[in-house]
Order: C-alpha cells, then sequence, then structure tokens
C-alpha cells in the first residue's frame, strides 16, 4: 500500500505524522515542488528581515524523512492526477501510483496584472526563494524606498521583515482598512497608528495602477488616482488563492475557489484526500465551508487526512480563523468573528489610546464567537479555548475583559470538564 | 504520563510553585543569586490564578493531542520521544506567539526580556519530579498519573 | 486619639543578604506585619500586629526571617512583670476582659516534672518491645463488680453482660475541640487520624459536621451547655456521648463563639441561625444538682439504648474527688477530668490562669477516692489537660487514669506555635479560624498524617518505657503508683500523689 503526499509543508507534516501513528508499514511518498526538505513557509518574512539565518528555516529535523520512513521526491512536480487509474504524471514525463492520495499543494500568490509587473524588484512572496532572491536584490543595489501591495496579514508581515532591513516602506491597501480580514475599524487604526509612530505609510482604499521602471529595475508606482511614489522594490503580498491547478473538472475532485472536502477530508475522488491552504473546509462559526489560509488549520486537517487514509475514522470539528500578528513589535491576536455585521451579537470591548491596548470580545446568544486583543496578548488561548468549546458565557460575561480573566473567572464545573483528566481536581 | 494536577481546595496561594520554578529554570539554580544577580530574571513557567480566597497553579498539561504542536510555524515545540512531555526548543522559537493563541490554558508565557521565546512547563526535565511540587508547602500539587 | 502605650510584642528580624522581596510572607501573615513596597522592590515589617506564630519563618525560601521577643526592657521588678504591666495597660485602653487562647502558661509547679519512672533490673527483667508482645489496648466503660466465666464446649466465654465498652489501641484520644473554635479541615484531620490509630476523637461542642458521620465509630459527640448540634442522628452515630459539665481552661464560666465566626456551615452543625453569638452558659441550665445530671445521663442511655458508654466531664477543681464520686454513682461510664493546664480557644486570661488545679493532682485524688469507696471499677478515669509527651502519659497512667485526652499536643502536631491568639480567628496555620483564606492552609491529608506520626510514636515510646519497667501490658500499669517516685516535692504533695520520693525503695 501507497501513501503519495503532493505537497511538503503543514498539511503535508500533519498527515504523515497521523499516519506513522498506526501504521509504521507500508510506505510514503512525498512530492514537493520545491527543492528543500519540509520548512517554515511563514519565517519567510524572518529570513527576509535578517531575524532568522538559512540554518532555522526547516519545520522539522534533517532526519525527519528517515525517522518516518518517507521518501521525499523533492523538486519534483506534479502535473496530472488520474483518479480512476491511481496515477500521477509528473513534471519529465515520469508517473506515480498511489492507494491513498493527499494533496496539499497549499496556495498560490494573488497577484492582479499590472503593467510593469515584469520589471526587476517586483517580487512575489511565499517561497523560501522569493526571500533569498529579495534579499541578494536588496544587498545588490541597497533599497531604501519599499512598496508592500496588500495590508493583510501578509502585508504586515512582510512589512516587518523590510523594517528590519531599515527600509521606508510604503503600505498600499485596496480596502478601506489594513487588516480587514481580521480586524475590525477600531483595531485597524490603532494598528495604522502604531505603523505611523514607526514611520510607515499606509494608504488605503487605493491600489497600485503601473509600475513604472528605469534601467529594466522599478522606479516608481503610480496609485489609483494618479498620485506618483519612489520605490526601489516593490512587493505583492495580497494573499493567497488555492492552488487547485492540479484539480480541473476533468479530474472528478470538486472544488469552488478550493478543493472541497468533507468533514472526513476526503474530496469526491475516491481516495483523494485534500488538506490545507487548498481545500474549502468547514468554518466552524459559519457552518458553511471555506478556505481559511491559517497554518495550524493545515496540520490538523493533513492530520485529520492522515488518519483517514490509514484507516483509523477521525473527524474534522471545523476550522477557525486566527492570527498573531506582531505590528512593529506591539503583539496583535484575533480569532473568529471579529467584526460581525448582523444584528444577533453582542460586543465587548476595551481601547486605551494612550497605552496602544485593544480588547474586543463578540458573543453570539451568550457564546464566545471572537476575540482581537491589541498589546496585552497573554493567555489569549482562553478565549480561542471558549470560542472553540463554544462555552456558554453567561455566568463569566462580566469576568471576559477583566485584567486577571483565567480559568478561575470560569464555572467550576466547567473548568473541571475542561480539565478533565489532564489537570485539576475541583 | 505522569502530570502535574493541583488540588485547588488547599492552595494557600503562597506562590512557592513560582518561585521555585523560576530557580529551577535559572542559570545558577540557587535561589539567592537567581534573585538578585540574574538579570534579566528568568520566568517562571507555572501561574497562580488567584481570585478572593480561591487559588491555583496551572502550567502546560502537556495534552496528548496538543495544540500548540500544531500551530507552531517553526517546530520548535515538540513531543520528546522518551517521555511524552512537550518541550520547546527555545533556540528555534521567533516569537510568533501563535502558540500562546491556541493554548486553551493560556499556560505558554511571553519571554520578551531579550530575546523573543515562550516560556513553558517543561516538567522539570531529567528530573524525577517537579520543583513545584516538591515545594508545594501544603500538597496542593501532586504528580501522579492519572488517564485510564 | 490618646495615645497607646502598648509596644509589639515581638521583633522580626529580616536578613537582607537573604530575603529576595519574594513576597511569600507578604502573602503569608494573617496580620499584615509584612509590606511589599514596589518602588523600592524590598519587603519590611510593621511589628505592631505581629503574634510570633512563625509563619512567614517556616515558609520563607531562603530563611530570612526570624521573630524575637521585642526586647523592649522595663526595670527589674519580681513583683510587676513586664506581663502584669502591660495587662493594666491594656484594660486601661479597652475597659475590656482580657482574652486569651490555649492553656495556662503560667510557672505553676509541672508535676509531670517532678516525677521519674522505674526501670527493672537483675531481678524483674525489662521486657523488649521489639521483640515480644505488648499490650496498649485500652477498653473504657463501666466494669462489673464480678465476672462470671463459663465453659462451653468450644471454649472458655464471658457469661456477665458488660456493659458498653469503647476499644482504643493506645490510651490516647484527641481532646474535645468544637467545629467553629477550630476549622473543618482540623476536624477532618483528627477523624481521620483517629481511625488511623484506632482512637477516638471528641466533636467539643460545635456539633458534629454530616460530611464526618463517616468517621462515627471513632467519634465521642458532646452534649454542652448550649446543647449545639444535639439530634438523634448526632447521637446515634457516636461511639460514646459526652456531657461536658466544665473545661480546665475555664472552669465554672461558659463559653462564646462569635457572630462572625457563626459562618453557614456552622450554622447548620451547630443548629443556631447563621451571624448569631453561640453562647453556652455556665451551668447546663437543667443540671441543678447530682440529681439533674443523672437524669440527663439516663435521659442519653435510653436515647441511645443503653449502646453506648456517657462520659461526664469536669474540670479539676478543688473537690475534683467527691464530685468525681458522686458522677460514677449518677450513673457515667467515665469519667472525664481536665486539669488547670487545659487549651481554650478563648477564655478570659484571668480565669484560664488562676482557677482549676494541676490534673496530676486531680488523677491521684479522683483514682484514690472512687478505690477507698470501692466503686472503681464503675467508671474509667480519662485525663486532659498538657499531656505533653508519652512520659506524661505513662506517669498518668500509672497515677491512676485508663487513658489521656490530648488538645494542645494534637493542635501542635497540626503546626500550632502556641501564640495563644486563637480568638482572633486569625489562626495563620488555619486551625482556630473559619477565614477560608486561612483553613485552606491546613490540609487533612497532611494533617491526618501528622497526627497519625505522633501517636505512632507516642505508642512506641510508652512501649519502650513500659518494656523498662517490666511490663508488657497497660493494665498493669494503671494506678500503679510503686512504680512512680518523686523529687523535689513536699510530704503533702508526695501524699496527695500517693507515691514515695525519689531514693525510697
Amino acid at each position: 500500500m501507497r501513501y503519495v503526499i503532493i505537497g511538503n509543508s503543514a498539511g503535508a507534516v500533519g498527515a504523515i505524522e497521523a499516519i506513522r501513528q498506526y501504521d509504521r508499514d507500508n510506505s510514503i511518498t512525498v512530492l514537493a515542488d520545491e527543492p528543500y526538505p519540509t520548512y517554515s513557509r511563514p519565517l519567510i518574512t524572518y529570513l527576509l528581515g535578517g531575524l532568522v539565518g538559512e540554518e532555522r528555516m526547516l519545520y522539522r529535523p534533517p532526519d525527519f524523512y528517515e525517522r518516518y520512513e518517507v521518501e521525499p521526491m523533492l523538486g519534483v512536480k506534479v502535473v496530472q492526477i488520474e483518479p480512476q487509474e491511481r496515477k500521477l504524471t509528473l513534471a519529465g514525463g515520469g508517473t506515480l501510483a498511489y492507494d491513498q492520495l493527499l494533496i496539499a499543494t497549499g496556495g498560490i500568490p494573488f497577484v492582479p496584472s499590472v503593467p510593469g509587473d515584469d520589471l526587476d524588484g517586483v517580487f512575489t512572496f511565499t517561497r523560501w526563494e522569493d526571500a533569498r532572491r529579495m534579499r541578494s536584490f536588496i544587498e545588490g543595489y541597497g533599497v531604501r524606498q519599499a512598496v508592500v501591495v496588500g495590508g493583510g496579514f501578509i502585508g504586515l508581515k512582510t512589512t516587518e521583515g523590510l523594517v528590519a532591513r531599515g527600509m521606508k516602506v510604503t503600505i498600499i491597501e485596496l480596502a478601506d482598512h489594513i487588516l480587514s480580514a481580521c480586524f475590525d475599524r477600531t483595531a485597524s487604526r490603532l494598528a495604522e497608528a502604531i505603523l505611523h509612530r514607526e514611520e510607515v505609510e499606509v494608504r488605503t482604499g487605493t491600489t497600485v495602477q503601473e509600475i513604472i521602471g528605469r534601467a529594466g529595475k522599478v522606479d516608481q508606482v503610480v496609485l489609483r488616482e494618479g498620485e506618483r511614489k519612489e520605490c526601489d522594490l516593490l512587493v505583492f503580498a495580497i494573499g493567497v488563492r488555492p492552488n487547485t491547478a492540479l484539480a480541473p473538472r476533468e479530474a472528478g475532485i470538486a472544488t469552488n475557489r478550493g478543493i472541497l472536502v468533507d468533514d472526513y477530508m476526503r474530496t469526491t475522488a475516491p481516495d483523494v484526500y485534500a488538506a490545507g491552504d487548498v481545500v474549502e473546509a468547514l468554518d466552524m462559526l459559519l457552518g458553511t465551508r471555506r478556505t481559511i489560509a491559517i497554518w495550524p488549520l493545515a496540520y490538523r486537517q493533513g492530520y485529520v487526512a492522515g488518519c483517514n487514509m490509514a484507516g483509523v475514522e477521525r473527524e474534522y470539528e471545523g476550522g477557525i480563523p486566527m492570527n498573531s500578528v506582531e505590528v512593529c513589535g506591539v503583539p496583535t491576536i484575533s480569532v473568529g468573528i471579529t467584526d460581525p455585521q448582523e444584528d444577533g451579537y453582542e460586543v465587548l470591548e476595551e481601547l486605551n489610546q494612550e497605552e496602544m491596548t485593544y480588547k474586543k470580545l463578540v458573543l453570539r446568544h451568550n457564546r464566545l464567537v471572537g476575540a482581537i486583543l491589541i498589546g496585552d496578548i497573554d493567555r489569549a488561548g482562553i478565549y480561542t479555548g471558549l470560542i472553540r468549546d463554544q462555552a456558554t458565557g453567561g455566568g463569566f460575561k462580566d469576568d471576559l475583559l477583566a485584567e486577571n480573566f483565567g480559568l478561575i473567572s470560569l464555572p467550576r464545573d466547567y473548568r473541571k470538564h475542561l480539565v478533565t483528566g489532564e489537570g485539576m481536581v475541583v | 504520563m505522569k502530570r502535574i494536577y493541583v488540588n485547588e481546595e488547599y492552595c494557600i496561594g503562597c506562590r512557592l510553585c513560582e518561585i521555585h520554578c523560576l530557580v529551577h529554570h535559572s542559570r545558577s539554580r540557587k535561589i539567592i543569586k537567581a534573585f538578585k544577580e540574574e538579570m534579566p530574571r528568568p520566568l517562571p513557567r507555572v501561574l497562580v490564578e488567584e481570585e478572593g480566597p480561591l487559588s491555583f497553579a496551572m502550567q502546560c498539561r502537556h495534552c496528548a493531542e496538543a495544540p500548540c504542536i500544531e500551530a507552531c510555524i517553526t517546530g520548535a515545540i515538540h513531543r520528546d520521544d522518551l517521555t511524552g512531555t512537550i518541550l520547546c526548543e527555545e533556540e528555534k522559537c521567533v516569537g510568533c506567539w501563535m502558540c500562546v493563541m491556541v493554548c486553551p490554558f493560556g499556560a505558554i508565557r511571553r519571554n520578551v526580556q531579550g530575546r523573543k521565546a515562550i516560556s513553558k512547563c517543561d516538567l522539570c526535565y531529567g528530573q524525577e519530579t517537579p520543583v513545584c511540587v516538591i515545594y508545594c508547602p501544603n500538597e496542593a500539587l501532586v504528580y501522579e498519573e492519572r488517564e485510564p | 486619639m490618646a495615645l497607646s502605650l502598648l509596644s509589639p510584642e515581638f521583633r522580626v528580624d529580616r536578613d537582607e543578604a537573604h530575603c529576595i522581596a519574594c513576597q511569600v510572607c507578604v502573602r503569608q501573615c494573617a496580620n499584615d506585619v509584612h509590606i511589599y513596597d514596589e518602588e523600592e522592590d524590598r519587603v519590611y515589617s510593621d511589628e505592631s500586629s505581629c503574634v510570633g506564630c512563625h509563619r512567614c519563618v517556616t515558609l520563607c525560601p531562603t530563611q530570612a526571617l526570624t521573630v524575637r521577643r521585642h526586647p523592649l526592657d522595663f526595670r527589674s521588678n519580681a513583683n510587676w512583670t513586664p506581663q502584669a504591666i502591660t495587662d493594666v495597660f491594656k484594660q486601661a485602653e479597652t475597659g475590656g476582659v482580657l482574652l486569651t487562647g490555649m492553656g495556662c502558661d503560667r510557672p505553676y509547679p509541672i508535676y509531670f516534672d517532678h516525677i521519674l519512672l522505674n526501670a527493672s533490673q537483675v531481678t524483674n527483667p525489662s521486657i523488649d518491645p521489639l521483640r515480644e508482645p505488648m499490650e496498649l489496648r485500652t477498653y473504657l466503660g463501666r466494669k462489673p463488680d464480678r465476672v462470671e466465666v463459663g465453659l462451653t464446649a468450644q471454649a472458655v466465654e464471658v457469661m456477665t453482660e458488660l456493659a458498653p465498652q469503647l476499644t482504643l489501641e493506645t490510651p490516647i484520644l484527641f481532646s474535645a475541640m468544637s467545629y467553629g473554635s477550630i476549622s473543618y479541615n482540623a476536624h477532618r484531620s483528627l477523624a481521620r487520624a483517629a481511625r488511623e490509630c484506632g482512637i477516638l476523637y471528641n466533636t467539643g461542642e460545635g456539633g458534629l459536621h454530616r460530611s464526618l458521620y463517616e468517621y462515627g465509630p471513632h467519634t465521642i459527640v458532646q452534649v454542652a451547655s448550649g446543647r449545639f448540634g444535639v439530634h438523634p442522628g448526632y447521637l446515634r452515630v457516636a461511639a460514646a456521648l459526652e456531657i461536658k459539665i466544665g473545661q480546665g481552661a475555664k472552669p465554672g464560666i461558659g463559653g462564646h463563639l462569635p457572630g462572625e465566626k457563626v459562618s453557614a456551615e456552622i450554622s447548620q452543625t451547630r443548629m443556631i441561625p447563621e451571624g448569631t453569638d453561640a453562647l453556652s452558659p455556665a451551668p447546663h441550665h437543667d443540671i441543678y444538682s447530682i440529681e439533674d445530671l443523672r437524669q440527663l445521663i439516663y435521659a442519653l442511655k435510653e436515647a441511645t439504648n443503653y449502646t453506648k458508654p456517657v462520659a461526664v466531664k469536669i474540670a479539676a477543681v478543688h473537690n475534683v474527688a467527691p464530685i468525681a464520686s458522686g458522677m460514677v454513682r449518677a450513673g457515667a461510664d467515665i469519667i472525664a477530668i481536665d486539669g488547670l493546664r487545659g487549651g481554650t480557644g478563648a477564655a478570659p486570661t484571668v480565669i484560664r490562669n488562676n482557677v482549676g488545679i494541676p490534673i496530676e493532682l486531680a488523677i491521684a485524688a479522683v483514682d484514690e477516692r472512687l478505690r477507698a469507696e470501692g466503686i472503681r471499677n464503675q467508671a474509667s478515669i480519662l485525663a486532659a489537660g498538657s499531656i505533653r509527651n508519652s512520659a506524661d502519659v505513662v506517669k498518668a497512667v500509672a497515677l491512676g487514669t485508663d487513658a489521656v485526652y490530648i488538645g494542645t499536643a494534637a493542635l501542635v502536631a497540626l503546626g500550632c506555635h502556641l501564640c495563644q491568639k486563637c480568638y482572633t480567628g486569625k489562626c495563620n496555620w488555619g486551625i482556630a479560624t473559619q477565614d477560608p483564606y486561612l483553613t485552606k492552609r491546613l490540609n487533612p491529608n497532611i494533617g491526618a498524617r501528622r497526627l497519625t506520626n505522633l501517636i505512632r510514636a507516642w505508642s512506641l515510646e510508652i512501649k519502650e518505657m513500659l518494656g523498662g519497667m517490666g511490663i508488657n501490658a497497660l493494665e498493669s500499669l494503671r494506678g500503679n503508683r510503686d512504680h512512680l517516685r518523686g523529687v523535689g516535692l513536699n510530704e503533702v504533695e508526695l501524699r496527695t500523689l500517693g507515691i514515695k520520693a525519689a531514693g525510697e525503695a
């Protein structure tokens, strides 16, 4: 029996570690289109900023594949899946048969087509290779002024990396506030204030219309209203969309924006699973399927897929969007539904403009469904746990914003239930 | 696997557990030196929650299915093969705080003195009994195996 | 406000080289003696409220603290001692009765420390308790005048019907300390240790908490003047009942538990409204004569179907011998005598220090009197009032008691440092308090273990002493005054105790 995994990141590793828990006999093959052992993709912004060196990029120890008895095929691209034949076609002509297949191909950068995007100094930023190339470029040409297109989570992390290298950065965001996927307006404004304090310019409600070069290198950008800005480096950090290239309709693997999977991470093709940024899976709070491209969810989905592939039935409980990003050294965390527009939600919030701290909690039917924390993020996971458990916050609602909110604020029975077998005897 | 359990009935909120945890994870492991001379002072990995007369010590539960391992982007948090303890290789940690975001017990602390990294209970790895259990003056903390 | 003339009783010495400002002392002191100054990052002490309980000293992780008597000296005066002066200052300031806790601390003679034991040599060999069986078991209750023994086909059997007896594996019981004066956790520790050691504990006059009913076979329940917590279930669950007439620490007066200490739990156990003062009147208002006592004794026996021994507890006062005789004739199965040094949760200092007689003299007097009247078998004697170690136990038994009650010793085993501030309800060791912050400090797992250890240690020592005397059963020691000799005692004392002087064969 052969397990084959297309992909080599969080989802793939989750699957490998799950499979090997139950099955040490059958072979696992991993196909990675990048020529590296499994590495931590989020660390590329740290690598860019010089906060980590290349030696810290690996996600698992160098002997990982050996210990888990996995055959890595690195730098090998898959061009076609034939689920009926249980066969993969590889770039360069080879084929590979499988019994159980996991598609964990992740996301590809979302890049709008803009005139001048082929100039030197224009980058997308999702791969180790991108970080390397950007570093060479920066070191080679001494960049001082950078433009980051995208004011979301990835754009912010990229900005951090560039600021760490002493660059002046301008963030261009299409929406009317940055981090609109995870923050509400108050939090966004606070984040902007923090960025402003560190001399990062933020332009919202606009986009790059044209990139103008000089001697083949990027020199200026033209914004929507016609304004021009100096620029030695431009990074598209808008986000990713599911890399569903391998699942065209003919393959029999149903997709929407991402590959559709059920609660066992199965696609519509037999013995084909999918996990990670490429899928549309259950969003626990919305009750619908959508893509949530977050590292911990990718791992968990891979893990659930791996269990099911190895014959151990395991259900995916659903994902919650969550992000931890530092804005110029100020830690922020956002979880769940943070900016509800409809009725039926209750919001508790506390903003301290001078100290630049913000805490917001969103409840629906007395259950916690979202949280934003800026500045003081200690023990934020307790809120995440309450959101996951959909615990009724009726009893402790008043304590949620308190400074010493903790497990002690929760009802004794719930605390006992939360920690039974692994924790406190009440 | 043995874990630390607390009887909140008997916790007296003295915080000697925090003190001894800090000392055990200091450079010198000598209490007076750790407090008076080691700067920045090391962080204790156990936290005493207190409200009125109710108090108890809280630390990493070393969960069988740990959200922190899933959330860790660098692979710094891992399970020790030998003991099942969940450990963090602090040199690998970059202080992204994803684990802080997912730990439902709030058991992971941010260490921002010097290099950013997390700080978490390691069951006093290498010792027979964790020091918080040894030094709890009222036997509120016990170290025992409890799964079925 | 007029100046207070009172100076601190104690001084706290903090070794700054050791102090790490961890603030454990700040958190642990119920009297707020230690204070943390955030600006200076150091802890300093305000000793005016230090009671010398040593909680901070014991918990300090670097042994940075010690507590000393405050070194304020008055001009030397053998008559007007500093204590006498300070007491007058206090009363001039408050106009109130001076209160105190625990037992009499004045330097009256301690007769136990003037009594020496015998050992066997040459003609009557000593016994090795590690190699030969030693019987410490004691039965408390009325013994018959004569025992008829019959021979059946199988065995020798006692034909006489025996009155109900209490079985003790060692002649030590835990004395009466009420739930209210001490904490629930303290009661639980006593109950568990009693069961573990095969002895009994006494509920005191505060009733019995429902969750402790499981220890019933090891419980003596008290029926005191306030009749707190007395109901049929209470009587039924116990192994024995004790009518409390008096207490060694405060003979002749009643008791008072302030309303602040009457929590929901205590209210339920004592059967009084929450927050009301629990007043135990001085006399039982239905016992004004020995006949009345007899009536109550038999009422209790009727209520429990004559299945449990009924004890009567009195303080050791001048007429203790005739009183005891009357009690025995009134039907008491056990006479419990509480001496001058007996402890209390709260009593007026002047009563505690000046009323009553030492237990050693009382035991001898009562034992002698009952024997003289030929009724010694009709009741067992229980003695209380500062039994401090196993030697005191052995001496007490030799003087004539069947077994001893320990109160102060038990609390010291639990952590009491005899600071004598029990009446404030701020016991830092979690013993004499109902404050939930403080009662947590006494973990019954640890408390029961410490009490059990104490009883075990004393029992081993008693066996060693008995073996040394050439005795292998406690009942051979009981009332056996010839094993005792007095040292530094005058003729009257020797005569009262019924012992010879050391040096006499």
